[in-house]
């Protein structure tokens, strides 16, 4: 990418942020589909035929046991999932209409944009707080025209301005968990994604820690597509709008069950193994 | 984890079918986005495989493939070091092969520059061997004593501490550890091997001499101050990853700790211990100044281990260098030659054994 | 813990039976289990004592030589094990005889492979010690003859080659050694294999085929002749696969789950190396450069067929004859003058004290900063 485009990119960025920051009642954000998504490891075949939409302004739960390929789906949607070398996949996901495997987005500019928060907290233990959030900046080669704001504004995106405001400085390691978990949020938010995504981002916090996280993503919902994985009901029911259920049988990919709105999926589902899931009778 | 983003050039629907990963080399990321081979559904998919993956674009940008390629030469490099090594040696040593002919491996004096030349590594080769004999039978029992008790006998508190002693001994450079020996502890062993040779001279051929010192058996010692701390701190590292609970395991039954170490843990680190004896071994036959230093220099085989005088391959390469004519030179390049293949071939072996040790852990 | 003595002493004042419960769960005296009981070390004792005995008898009233010093030592301690071993047969049984005796040897064995360092640097700060003083370190041995002072002469002329040696070593082997490291550990092509494998083995490669393989490529095919730079590159080739070896290792710490957060953020793979991944182990990376700078700052094989040594001053390591420390120590031991041997003293005892400040750094660098791989094993060694 050249620079020229490169500065194109941060200007329309601020500018979406301005509207955004004027007109909070418009969801801003990106609109994700998946279409006919299968994936492989090695000659395993973990998932088929996955068809989700994820809106705008709409936070959409991935629920189901463990091992039905809900995380997978979610590293196919930033291309992590070719991470593992034996790794594929069949199908395509649509990124506000583009396809983010075809040849169109170049990988980086897909990661860019449809951002990550990971199970376990990972900031990077070499840079300062500062330094964390304007990492993705620095690693995608972009230069912030005010440093001081985009912090600020990203740590408070994230709900973590105010534990943090007098030691920008200090070295991210010495944050609790989940406070680093908000600095990966405020790290993912600071290169103004469209869509972020997050895997299972609370199972290695604490209650308070985890409502914290939760009214983050609720305060985030309006500004960025958010889909999240998790394996707590309780979680999917307070913070999503939209609910896919994953399920794989013994020795068969993992498939969608049912989706819908959340309050669908746990007053009336119509699967009974959804209804068998959701009320915690296995899984 | 990381092998992975040069996809676009290999498709992944070859590698879906369990193929060993085999990340593309990084002469190829910037091949065009073509269908490589048949890009069909694969067939031992069973019923499920109603369509086949599909091909993962990604193309490298410019900058990742320039820094694949810049690292992927930094390790060319060391890969072409050992090569251009073993090339540049055998030209150098042409004209002695020539001249020696098939009599360089069993001839014993030095004398390339005389005429008619006459030379060869026997004497040499001899010597290297029974230093390395006398060191690794030193080595190979101290450095697993040293290792096991740093691993199962010393207190905890100590054990880093005893960790950095080794890593130190083995930082010594071999040239303090050559003066010592010549100062202090050939004078201090002199006597005694004196007597030695007094008592059993008369009873064993090897053990006969006329004056002892600066004997291959004492290079042979100093020596293997070189090769206990790289071969002990191999060892340990290998012992160390003994499975934990297979070890409480054997205490558990009222074993004692010898028990545990005989049952469990030696039978663990077989293949390191030969490993790190292997790789303590081509330590101890490169080993050029603790020969230079301590051996009186003779070109011939002297199968008296507590005789003076004797010559090792490397040391024999260190005092000749400077007298050397043209066709010495050639020569003491074969000889080069001749003890770089020696080590070249017992570490590679070495780090293979080694190498499977730590992946079986 | 004043949270919980108030806790505690509320409830007291109506009860007073959990308290004295504290009392005397606090009054009883710690116990520390161990392995070994007294009657152990006496058994021991008493072994070795009647072994001395055994010893004397033997060698001073039946045997018709007499031996001393470290003979009778050997002898004494062949001796003791098998009264040891008897007599805890005769108490334990075989089996805890067996161990018994291990342990014996064992302790023996690690005693005397780990013995020589500490004869090693005692017996070199003895004699070298008198040896060192400013103008040791400020003087050349260019002035210097077979009939001058011991205290004439220094080796500021081996110091400054060996630090420039060293230098242009390092500058060369550093980047590639770590552009080789992240090649194994960050790209892992079809390369890795072979390249470790031969780290590995080129760590052991005879430093003095080094200095004739640059020997015969830089002094004599290029007509460079003997110079600093040819010393340098023969250390290089020494340096190398250290320094390779250990980056790898620090480099294959760094979690993989941070090359995940910086790839999601859509960097590319050279900026979350340059800019995650190597700053993270940047710790482990000065370890791994300072091991590698102690790895050859005593060679002296090599450095003899390349850089020729001499008495004089020459700043330049690019042409002309240059000396360095252990070629100084080496050429001044083989003399037959004692002032020169003790010249060799002073310069080994400087080598040591270089290896031992790079071998002190690397710790330092190891132990500092997060993602140091040595700071984890050391705090896992103080638990």
């Amino acid at each position: 990418m050249s620079t020229q485009e490169t500065e194109k990119e941060t200007e329309t960025t601020t500018a979406t942020m301005t509207t955004t920051a004027t007109m909070p009642v418009q969801p801003a954000g990106g609109t994700l589909r998946g279409v006919g998504v299968s994936a492989w490891f090695g000659a395993r075949r973990v998932l088929e035929g996955v068809n989700i939409d994820m809106r705008a302004g709409v936070v959409t739960a991935l629920i189901g046991p463990s091992g039905c390929g809900k995380s997978t789906f979610l590293r196919i949607l930033n291309r992590m999932h070719e991470l593992v070398p034996i790794a594929s996949l069949a199908g395509s996901v649509l990124l506000d209409g583009d396809d983010i495997y075809g040849t169109a987005l170049p990988i980086t500019e897909v990661r860019r944009r449809i951002g990550m928060v990971f199970q376990k907290p990972n900031p990077f233990p070499a840079m300062t707080i500062g330094d964390n959030v304007m990492a993705g900046l620095k690693l995608t080669g972009r230069k912030a025209a005010n440093r001081e704001q985009l912090i600020e504004e990203s740590l408070r995106r994230a709900g973590l301005w105010n534990e943090v405001r007098n030691r920008l400085s200090a070295p991210a390691g010495g944050l609790s968990g989940g406070q680093q978990q908000r600095l990966c949020i405020a790290r993912s938010l600071a290169v103004r994604p469209d869509v972020l995504l997050m895997d299972e981002p609370c199972s290695a916090l604490d209650p308070t820690s985890t409502r914290r996280i939760e009214e983050t993503i609720h305060e985030l919902k309006d500004q960025v597509t958010i889909v999240i994985v998790t394996h707590n009901m309780q979680q999917a029911q307070r913070v999503s709008q939209h609910c896919a259920f994953f399920l794989a049988a013994e020795d068969e990919p993992g498939r969608v069950v049912e989706q819908g709105a959340t309050e669908h999926i746990f007053g009336s589902p119509e699967d009974p193994r959804t209804a068998d899931y959701v009320n915690g009778r296995f899984g | 984890m990381e092998s992975n983003d040069a996809e676009g050039s290999t498709g992944l629907a070859a590698l879906g079918l369990g193929e060993p990963p085999d990340p593309p080399g990084p002469s190829n990321p910037s091949d065009p986005p073509s269908p490589p081979g048949p890009p069909g559904p694969p067939a031992d998919e069973g019923p499920l495989a109603d369509e086949g993956p599909r091909r993962i674009e990604a193309r490298l940008s410019g900058s990742d493939r320039f820094y694949r390629a810049l690292a992927s030469t930094g390790a060319g490099i060391t890969l072409l070091i050992i090569v251009l090594i073993g090339v540049f040696l055998l030209l150098e040593a042409l004209p002695a092969f020539q001249s020696a002919g098939f009599g360089f491996l069993t001839t014993q004096p030095w004398n390339p520059d005389s005429v008619p030349p006459e030379f060869g590594v026997a004497a040499m080769m001899f010597g290297t061997a029974i230093t390395a004999i006398v060191a690794m039978l030193v080595t190979v029992p101290l450095a697993l004593a040293t290792a096991v008790f740093i691993n199962e006998y010393a207190p905890r508190a100590i054990r880093a501490a005893l960790t950095s002693l080794v890593d130190l001994m083995a930082a010594i450079p071999s040239l303090i550890f050559a003066l010592w020996g010549l100062f202090f502890l050939v004078p201090w062993l002199q006597p005694i091997e004196g007597w030695l040779v007094a008592q059993l001279g008369g009873s064993l051929p090897f053990m006969r001499a006329v004056a002892t010192g600066s004997s291959l058996f004492n290079a042979g010692l100093v020596i293997a101050l070189m090769a206990i701390p790289i071969t002990t701190s191999i060892i340990r590292e290998v012992l160390s990853q003994a499975p934990r609970h297979e070890c409480e395991g054997a205490l558990a039954l009222g074993g004692t700790r010898w028990g545990m170490i005989t049952t469990v843990i030696l039978p663990f680190g077989r293949t390191g211990i030969i490993g790190g004896s292997m790789l303590g071994l081509g330590r101890a036959l490169g080993e050029t100044i603790a020969a230079t230093l301590i051996l009186n220099i003779r070109f011939e085989i002297k199968p008296q281990i507590f005789e003076t005088g004797g010559i090792t391959v490397a040391s024999g390469i260190a005092v000749e260098f400077f007298d050397a004519q043209e066709l010495g030179l050639s020569a003491l390049m074969a000889a080069g030659l001749s003890l770089f293949l020696v080590t070249i071939v017992i570490n590679l072996l070495a780090a293979i054994v080694v190498e499977r040790a730590k992946s079986v852990a | 813990m004043a949270a919980t003595r108030a806790i505690e002493q509320k409830p007291a004042e109506k009860q007073d039976i959990p308290d004295k419960a504290v009392d005397a769960a606090k009054a009883a005296p710690r116990r520390r289990p161990r392995a070994w009981r007294w009657a152990d070390i006496g058994e021991f004792a008493g072994s070795a004592a009647s072994a001395l005995l055994l010893t004397w008898l033997i060698f001073d009233r039946f045997l018709p030589f007499r031996i001393q010093g470290v003979a009778f030592v050997v002898a004494w301690y062949v001796l003791t094990l098998p009264i040891y071993w008897l007599v805890v047969r005769d108490g334990h049984g075989p089996v805890t005889a067996r161990d018994r005796l291990a342990s014996l040897l064992i302790t023996t064995g690690a005693a005397v492979a780990l013995s020589p360092i500490f004869l090693v640097v005692g017996y070199v700060t003895v004699r070298g010690l008198g040896v060192i003083d400013f103008s040791f370190l400020a003087e050349t041995m260019e002035l210097t003859g077979p009939l001058s002072e011991a205290d004439d002469g220094g080796l500021l002329h081996s110091l400054i080659g060996t630090l420039e040696q060293l230098g242009i070593a390092t500058l060369i082997a550093v980047p590639l050694g770590v552009l080789t490291a992240v090649y194994l550990s960050e790209i892992s092509g079809p390369l890795a294999r072979p390249t470790r494998l031969v780290a590995d083995a080129m760590t052991a490669l005879p430093s003095i085929v080094a200095g004739l393989f640059v020997y015969s490529i830089v002094v004599i095919r290029t007509g460079w002749g003997f110079s600093g730079f040819a010393g340098s590159l023969a250390l290089t080739i020494l340096m190398l696969p250290t320094v390779t070896i250990a980056a790898e290792q620090v480099l294959r710490v760094v979690p993989g789950s941070l090359r995940e957060a910086a790839l999601a953020l859509g960097s590319p793979y050279w900026r979350s190396v340059l800019l995650v991944v190597l700053p993270t182990a940047r710790a482990g990376l000065a370890t791994a450069v300072i091991l590698g700078m102690a790895r050859v700052v005593g060679e002296t094989a090599p450095v003899l067929l390349t850089v020729g040594g001499t008495n004089v001053l020459n700043v330049n390591p690019f042409s002309d004859y240059q000396d360095n420390i252990p070629l100084f120590v080496f050429n001044q031991i083989r003399s037959s003058k004692e002032t020169f041997v003790e010249r060799a003293w002073g310069g080994a005892l400087l080598l040591l004290v270089l290896v031992l400040i790079l071998f002190v750094l690397a710790r330092l660098a190891g132990g500092a900063g997060p993602g140091g791989g040595r700071s984890r094993r050391r705090k896992g060694a103080a638990k």
